[in-house]
């Protein structure tokens, strides 16, 4: 819940709390709320939003606490308040089940209808939500390629230079004095980025697990881990101590 | 001989009578007793030591009572089972069905005895459904299923008997909540129902005696009492060992060579220790000096079920000279000839030391033998000061406590799978089970209300209700998926994240080769610390950490000689209350060093002249500069959590008092508190003073405010989410892994707390971690019986009372708070490494 609570959190020094760096030449701020923003083309990415998490749970008998889509949404808003960007990318699984979208309440969907206005949006689709969106504001498609990058929400085997991607969740753990701490991170190797992902009931993934193999060059991986109030950078090679 | 047992004596049948005499054996007073007033009609607690033929006491009722019967006639009417026997052990039910088949078929009765536990085959289940034993022996998880079937009330409708074993160690938990509502549910089906409580001695009868029978406002009622005479007793002794008693640790290396001894000296012994992890490290202490390779065994809970069965049976049939255990052997099976119990550590309870000792020599005519092993100093005393108790028979076993909301959250499932019910008649059977009698009716209806949709204050989810009221007035579920949702995730027991340890062969470039034997199960935390390469010692062995693959831990064998020790969460017992008050009165008498060795009654010594020894109604704080910092040490002697929970509101407030703390650490009888402000000036100053810093009021506003923080809170909801079925431990086709599991309640967590506080998740999660992680109460009690009392040494030097715990500093960490600033540490790596390199 750090996140939220940084959501609605004033920051005085912006620079100091978020992350530079280039992916295939093109420069990229990481903000610790989680989102990725690309300067020169006013562009913001968010993967794996995850929305209506919750009810796809009750769905199934499960009943989680009702209130993930608001928090999601919550930061989210302060993101896309603070960069104000041209366009806004959200990089797949942006629902958590296929009929996610078309079963949103009504308040969530007039939430995105105002933070899309004056914007640019587009909905990758990704494996939890295949079909697309449903009534919600801007456009609906598998990949895209913008600004010398290739936006898709699993990472490819084929192409990695100048990919964001989403889909694996990355996580980094670091170990300092039989310690660990784990965080959501930004991953990347300076040709491939992966974002983690943004919906506030999602869970992470390990740089280290084997899903994640090939898909870095190890010796320049470095793992851009969210904070509580900031974002910290450490080199795949330093996570343990 | 009461004249109860005088009319019993008419009540035997013949064939028990000859059997007796066959065997030369004359049926015991309390058997008799019980037997007696049982056929009449009462429910009874039974209280006796282990050898005091208590299993054939609690069977005899329903044994003469169905040799009286006879055989059923085929074609006969459905008969539902005649007696429930309910065990907290698989084991144990297996064990009994041993021991109960012998009389039974010596005598030749009628009677057909079955188990039913979670390793019984599918297809033996439906035909214990359909066609009904006499006597089943089960456990509390099995009641619970076959309550919440369609066809309880048929199965149940002849019940006569409930017989609990080791009652005493099933009240106290979940476990025991859950199955006083099932016995609630089993009342309500066999209205005539008797139950039969056994149990070791216990502090507090009157509260099991509760339990037995059904409860009703304004009224007390409690179950009939039998209680058995004492055995022998025990032959206790410290060891008293030429080495030097080591000031702190927990592991008595010093020990081993005179334990060996011991072992060398007897027929078979049983080591205690309180952690697995202590058990592993001595049973490898025990195997580098074992000469004449005499056989010794580890049995603990997270080995491999196959290993534990090996050494079970090896240890029934006498094939062993020594087996290291934990709490996994504390119940009362009969393993053997056992003629020496060695508890390594100190007991941290005199009851738990009175039932662990009890293990040795099942004849309860013959004396038992235990050693004591203190570890340490302080376990000197703690040792001294338990041996006391059982020689004058304290008993300091944990109250029954208040039921638990998750696990009437899982019973309201249960019951609604069984068969539609009404609110109100529901209500009033769950608070005729003693640990719900005080629950309002104003609570249950919100916990029928989380069972329907998760009762929020945001109101989304009523078309998934899983129980839905009809106009009938009924609450019914809603599909048949329901049921077998609840099926699959009953239970109180919620286990810790674990990985398969499985052994592989390391191939000759490193590679790993094929899957080889499985050890048993580790947590998954302590493998998230280890990198390939690394050894840890788990099962006796020590192994080379080769990597995770799916849900497995793989690893090779390895030869290092220092290996790092699997660090398990739990098995850990506070010290109990009653054994702190008796170490504090040892500490401010010295009429009673006598007893203690030399070298800890001149430490004691050199401690009073120094600075002071704390008297027993009072807290000693002493304040020293060491090295860069300032120390402050406490000595309450109230248990490592209720130090624990201290350690943090204390730092906070002195941090809020611009003291600048720097960390704690606590063990069952001390605190420490380290500061780069000198602490001992600012304590004489009064700034603050010691009784602000200690009031009671800490546990106001700076409780809340940690706890909303605390990791040890997450770990609790993580218990309650799963036992009241917010989130599964499994669910049909698609297991999780623990992991997934662990990350997704503590994210439910933070969503749940940010936005809805007052959830009745949180407050059962908040009630859990005040009585059990937090000691919250025993904290209160401590904080109100020194107010005025505390005592402040202002020293040069740390004091030799201060020693054990200045040397946990460093290997006792506070783990999991919020640890943003390990991040900070290795972040700093990066940039010293781009300050270095300016282009990279």
């Amino acid at each position: 819940m750090q996140r939220l609570a940084l959501a609605s959190t004033e920051i005085q020094d912006f620079g100091a709390v978020c992350a530079r760096t280039v992916i295939a030449g093109v420069e990229a701020v990481c903000d610790p709320l989680g989102a990725l923003y690309l300067p020169e083309t006013r562009l913001l990415v968010v993967s794996d939003l995850h929305l209506e998490k919750g009810a796809a749970f009750a769905r199934r008998g499960m009943m989680l606490p009702p209130y993930d889509t608001l928090a999601t949404l919550k930061v989210l808003e302060a993101v896309i308040r603070r960069h104000d960007p041209a366009i806004v990318i959200s990089l797949g699984d942006n629902f958590h089940d296929r009929i996610g979208s078309a079963h949103l309440p009504e308040i969530f969907r007039a939430k995105i209808v105002e933070l899309a206005r004056g914007r640019e949006w587009i909905w990758i689709n990704g494996n939890h939500d295949p079909d697309g969106t449903v009534n919600l504001p801007g456009q609906s498609a598998d990949e895209l390629h913008y600004a010398g990058l290739a936006f898709r929400h699993e990472p490819s085997l084929i192409a990695p230079d100048g990919e964001i991607a989403g889909h694996l969740h990355p996580a980094a753990t670091v170990i300092r004095r039989e310690r660990a701490v784990r965080r959501p991170c930004f991953a990347t190797d300076g040709r491939r980025l992966l974002m983690p992902a943004f919906g506030i009931m999602t869970g992470g993934l390990d740089l280290r697990h084997r899903a994640m193999t090939g898909l870095f060059d190890r010796p320049s991986l470095v793992a851009h881990m969210l904070g509580r109030d900031r974002i910290y950078s450490v080199r795949f090679a330093n996570l343990r101590g | 001989m009461t004249d109860s047992a005088e009319a019993a004596r008419a009540l035997l049948p013949a064939t028990f009578s000859a059997w007796f005499a066959g065997k030369g054996w004359q049926p015991r007073a309390h058997q008799m007793e019980l037997l007696a007033r049982a056929t009449a009609g009462e429910s009874l607690l039974l209280i006796a030591p282990t050898g005091a033929g208590k299993t054939l006491a609690g069977f005899l009722p329903a044994l003469t009572d169905l040799a009286r019967r006879g055989k059923i006639p085929p074609g006969s009417a459905f008969t539902g089972i005649h007696t429930l026997y309910i065990s907290p052990l698989k084991a144990l039910a297996v064990d009994i069905e041993r021991n109960l088949m012998k009389p039974v078929s010596e005598m030749g009765l009628p009677i057909t005895i079955e188990t039913r536990t979670g390793d019984t085959p599918q297809a033996k289940r439906q035909r214990q459904r359909l066609n009904p034993p006499d006597i089943l022996l089960t456990t509390p998880e099995q009641v619970a299923l076959l309550i919440a079937n369609g066809e309880a009330a048929r199965f149940f409708k002849d019940l006569k008997y409930v017989i609990f074993d080791e009652l005493h160690s099933l009240v106290t938990s979940k476990r025991g909540h859950l199955l006083s509502l099932g016995l609630a549910r089993l009342r309500r089906l066999a209205p005539g129902l008797r139950t039969i409580g056994l149990s070791a001695t216990v502090a507090e009868p009157m509260d099991l005696r509760r339990w037995l029978v059904a409860q009703s406002a304004g009224e007390e009622n409690h179950a009939g009492l039998v209680t058995a005479p004492g055995g022998a007793r025990p032959i206790i002794t410290i060891l008293k060992s030429e080495e030097r008693v080591p000031w702190s640790g927990h592991q008595a290396k010093y020990a081993m060579p005179e334990v060996y001894e011991a072992i060398k000296q007897h027929k078979t012994a049983l080591l205690f220790v309180n952690t697995r992890s202590q058990a592993e490290i001595l049973f490898q202490e025990l195997w580098n000096i074992n000469e004449d390779t005499l056989p010794i065994a580890l049995h603990h809970g997270s080995l491999d079920v196959g290993q534990r069965r090996k050494v079970e049976q090896a240890m029934a049939e006498n094939r062993l000279r020594a087996v290291v255990a934990t709490s996994t052997l504390d119940l009362g099976i009969d393993w053997g000839d056992v003629d020496l119990v060695i508890h390594v550590g100190a007991p941290k309870g005199a009851s738990r030391l009175a039932q662990r000792i009890g293990r040795a020599n099942h004849r309860m005519d013959e004396p038992s033998r235990a050693i004591l092993v203190p570890a340490n100093r302080f376990e000197v005393m703690e040792c001294q000061a338990a041996l006391d108790a059982n020689y004058i028979g304290a008993q300091d076993t944990p109250p029954v406590g208040d039921g638990a909301l998750d696990v009437l959250a899982q019973h309201v499932l249960g019951m609604a799978c069984a068969a539609p019910f009404d609110e109100d008649d529901l209500f009033a059977e769950v608070t005729s089970a003693s640990p719900y009698t005080g629950l309002p009716r104003e609570k249950f209806g919100r916990i029928v209300q989380f069972v329907a949709t998760g009762g929020y204050a945001l109101k989304t989810y009523e078309r998934y209700a899983r129980i839905r009221r009809t106009p009938d007035g009924l609450w019914r579920v809603s599909n048949p998926g329901v049921a077998q949702q609840y099926r699959l995730n009953l239970g109180t027991i919620v286990e810790m994240p674990m990985l398969n340890v499985r052994m592989v062969k390391r191939g000759a470039k490193g590679a790993v080769g094929r899957g080889g034997a499985s050890l048993g199960k580790v947590e998954e935390y302590f493998l998230e610390m280890l990198s390939p390469g690394d050894t840890f010692l788990f099962s006796g062995k020590v192994l080379r950490f080769e990597g995770i693959r799916e849900n497995e831990c793989l690893v090779s064998q390895a030869f290092a000689l220092d290996p790092k020790v699997p660090a398990y969460a739990g098995g850990k017992f506070p010290l109990s209350t009653y054994l702190a008050d008796q170490v504090r009165g040892m500490l401010d008498d010295p009429a009673r060093w006598g007893a203690l060795p030399d070298q800890v009654r001149d430490w004691l010594a050199l401690q009073r002249d120094v600075s002071s020894l704390p008297r027993r109604d009072e807290l000693l704080i002493e304040t020293f500069p060491r090295g860069s910092r300032h120390y402050m040490v406490a000595y309450p002697f109230e248990g490592r959590l209720a130090h624990q929970t201290l350690g943090m509101l204390l730092t906070r407030r002195l941090e809020r008092a611009g003291r600048r703390p720097l960390g704690f650490v606590a063990t069952d009888y001390s605190l420490a508190i380290w500061a780069l402000d000198d602490l001992g000036h600012a304590f004489a100053v009064e700034r603050p003073s010691l009784s602000a810093l200690f009031d009671e009021d800490m546990l106001g506003d700076d409780l809340e405010a940690w706890l909303d923080e605390s990791y040890m809170l997450k770990r609790t909801f993580r218990n309650c989410a799963v036992i009241a079925g917010l989130i599964e431990q499994r669910h049909p086709g698609k297991e999780k892994t623990g992991r997934q599991v662990t990350v997704s309640a503590d994210l439910i967590y933070d969503v749940l707390r940010s936005h809805e506080p007052d959830h009745i998740l949180l407050e059962a999660t908040r009630n859990d971690a005040a009585a059990g992680l937090l000691d919250i109460q025993r904290l209160g009690d401590m904080l109100a019986r020194i107010k005025g009392h505390i005592t402040h040494r202002q020293l040069t030097r740390i004091s030799p009372l201060a020693v054990p715990i200045m040397l946990e500093i460093g290997r006792e960490t506070v783990a999991g708070e919020a640890q943003d600033s390990l991040l900070a540490e290795a972040a700093d790596d990066l940039i010293a490494e781009a300050m270095g390199e300016p282009d990279s």
